[in-house]
């Protein structure tokens, strides 16, 4: 992993922490959604996001790549801010440009899949590494291919993703992600929308990709996946993070009321 | 419901024994009688009267002055077509701006351009000099850069240019807003989520999708443009109206050349309408499209009245 510390010691933070977050707030007007929210994923673990809808996980989850702008608090992403700038003991606000290229290194996998329709498989790939990092297209393509291999769709690289059932479609809007050799993926809800049948494909795809060390955070409902493949469960209700730790010991034995009747209705 | 009480035992009926005989439709066929037999009158009165005078129609149909004032009419549709697609564009974005400074001007504009007549605004341009003297361009600390007299400016040419494009800028920004509203927001959370930064994300993933839903209305604009060029012989633009004008003001084969210009504009906005279909397609090349051409489209189906009977 790419670890720099240069943002780390200022916080205090230990320099193997991917993802920091301390006292995350955020509010849509009057509807305060977020309400100090606190987590740190360290590089090379998967952290597991539950809670029941309305909790704030997706909105935390799209705090992380600065889709959201948080009100207060310290977000931090591989010891630096992702739209802020920090000098002294001020923030400055980036330009959208600089926001993007710290974008392009936190990779994002929808619910919706949000593919782009008028572009194959492959376009869909390649555009963020040719037109964003400016790979030269022929390496580019290779890498796709080699990328489509990894998520089980070699022989879909033409097709245009309508054509696609939705499981192939999320490996796809995976493999996209990864051409971007992102530090970490957030998931949100990725299997959500999915037919129950289809669920396997994709959960297994994520499965390799956590043997393979990369750093995830996923916003779910699958507690059997959490449970298989999380380093850290993160229950959130209200705003808050209610109870967090290791997956196993929270699903057998959780010490928050609210952690137990929310497990007990999903389980 | 009691059909079996009699006791009659039902023999058990093979699949493939069984046919389906179609519904009939005696009057669906009377009244194509009736529409064939009017079609059949009126181009035969439209043949036989003299007044029609056909043999000067085909006389004026290649003259010069029709062809150059052909020429003048698509010109004027194709210049005005891209400055109103420009401004249009620009307009569009402005008003899909977070910022009520940029989105309120932009709606006042479409609201005073697209909400009045074409044809007042086209006089109004025209007689601009009559309330502007001259156009200066006057920059505090430089001075008088330059300064032009409205009436050498403002030639009826300039006039239909600016009076046509400002109109059509305000359906354009319609047009273009529709369409990009019409893109999902998932759209610009994945591309943005990927780095892409708004000029690039705008480009290469909004306005290609938006484009689909663009395309049609705007053929239909521009088509609706050519016929709308037609109000600048109001203003001694030598458009194809104005040419055909000119000639029957001296010889008064009036209707005649009005027929002459009624084929040219169905010509050309038959032409256009094939364009739109290529460019469509181009714009939806990832829907399964079965590989009808626009003339199949159109003419196809003319004789199979009873498509729906057999698919069935």
């Amino acid at each position: 992993m790419n670890i720099t510390a240069k943002g780390h010691h200022r916080f205090g933070i230990p320099p193997e922490t991917m993802v920091y977050a301390s006292e995350v707030r955020k509010s849509f007007g009057a509807l305060d959604v977020l309400k100090g929210v606190s987590i740190s994923v360290a590089a090379g673990t998967v952290a597991c996001i539950i809670g029941p809808s309305g909790s704030g996980k997706s909105t935390f989850l799209r705090c992380i790549n600065h889709l959201e702008e948080i009100n207060g608090g310290l977000l931090l992403v591989d010891g630096d801010f992702v739209g802020y700038r920090l000098a002294g003991d001020k923030l400055y606000e980036l330009p959208p440009s600089a926001i993007c290229k710290r974008r392009a290194e936190i990779g994002m996998v929808f619910q919706q899949f949000n593919l782009f329709p008028h572009m194959t498989v492959l376009e869909n790939i390649i555009e963020a590494p040719v037109r964003v990092r400016g790979e030269p297209v022929a390496q580019a393509k290779a890498r796709a291919v080699e990328i489509l291999g990894r998520v089980g769709l070699a022989a879909k690289h033409n097709v245009y993703p309508r054509h696609l059932s939705g499981g192939q479609q999320q490996r796809v809007a995976i493999a996209r992600a990864l051409a971007m050799n992102p530090k970490v993926i957030l998931f949100d809800e990725p299997t959500s929308a999915l037919d129950p049948e289809l669920v396997g494909e994709v959960l297994e795809v994520m499965k390799d990709l956590a043997r393979d060390g990369i750093t995830m955070i996923v916003v779910t409902h699958e507690i059997g996946f959490a449970r298989e493949v999380a380093d850290q469960l993160i229950f959130m209700d209200g705003g808050v993070v209610v109870e967090s730790g290791d997956p196993r010991e929270i699903i057998a034995n959780p010490q928050n009321p609210r952690t137990r009747e929310f497990l007990a209705r999903v389980l | 419901m009691n059909a079996n009480a009699s006791g009659a035992r039902l023999e058990p009926v093979a699949a493939k024994t069984l046919t389906v005989v179609p519904l009939r439709h005696p009057w669906r066929w009377v009244a194509v009688g009736i529409v064939l037999l009017g079609l059949a009158g009126l181009t035969a009165s439209v043949v036989t009267n003299p007044q029609f005078q056909w043999p000067v129609v085909a006389s004026y149909l290649f003259h010069e002055r029709i062809l150059n004032g052909l020429t003048m009419t698509i010109i004027l549709t194709v210049v005005v077509m891209i400055l109103a697609t420009i401004i249009g564009t620009i307009a569009a974005l402005m008003m899909i701006s977070d910022s009520k400074l940029l989105s309120l001007p932009a709606a006042l504009f479409v609201w005073l351009f697209r909400g009045s007549p074409a044809l007042v605004q086209l006089m109004l341009w025209y007689n601009l000099s009559l309330v502007f003297r001259s156009i200066t361009l006057w920059i505090p600390g430089v001075g008088t850069v330059f300064s032009i007299d409205t009436n050498s400016l403002m030639t009826p040419m300039t006039a239909a240019i600016i009076a046509l494009s400002l109109h059509e800028a305000g359906y354009m920004a319609e047009i273009v807003r529709g369409g990009l509203k019409s893109v999902s927001n998932g759209q610009t959370e994945a591309a943005a989520s990927l780095g892409m930064k708004p000029s690039l994300l705008l480009r290469r993933i909004v306005l290609p999708q938006a484009m689909r839903m663009i395309i049609p209305p705007t053929g239909n604009e521009t088509i609706n443009l050519l016929k709308t060029t037609s109000l600048v012989s109001i203003i001694a633009v030598s458009d194809l109206l104005y040419s055909a004008q000119s000639i029957y003001a001296r010889t008064f084969e009036t209707i005649p050349l009005l027929i002459v210009v009624t084929i040219w504009y169905l010509a050309v906005v038959s032409v256009m309408s094939v364009g739109q279909y290529y460019l469509e397609r181009n714009f939806s090349r990832d829907e399964t499209h079965v590989a009808i051409g626009p003339l199949t489209r159109v003419f196809g189906n003319l004789f199979s009245l009873r498509t729906k009977e057999t698919r069935a």
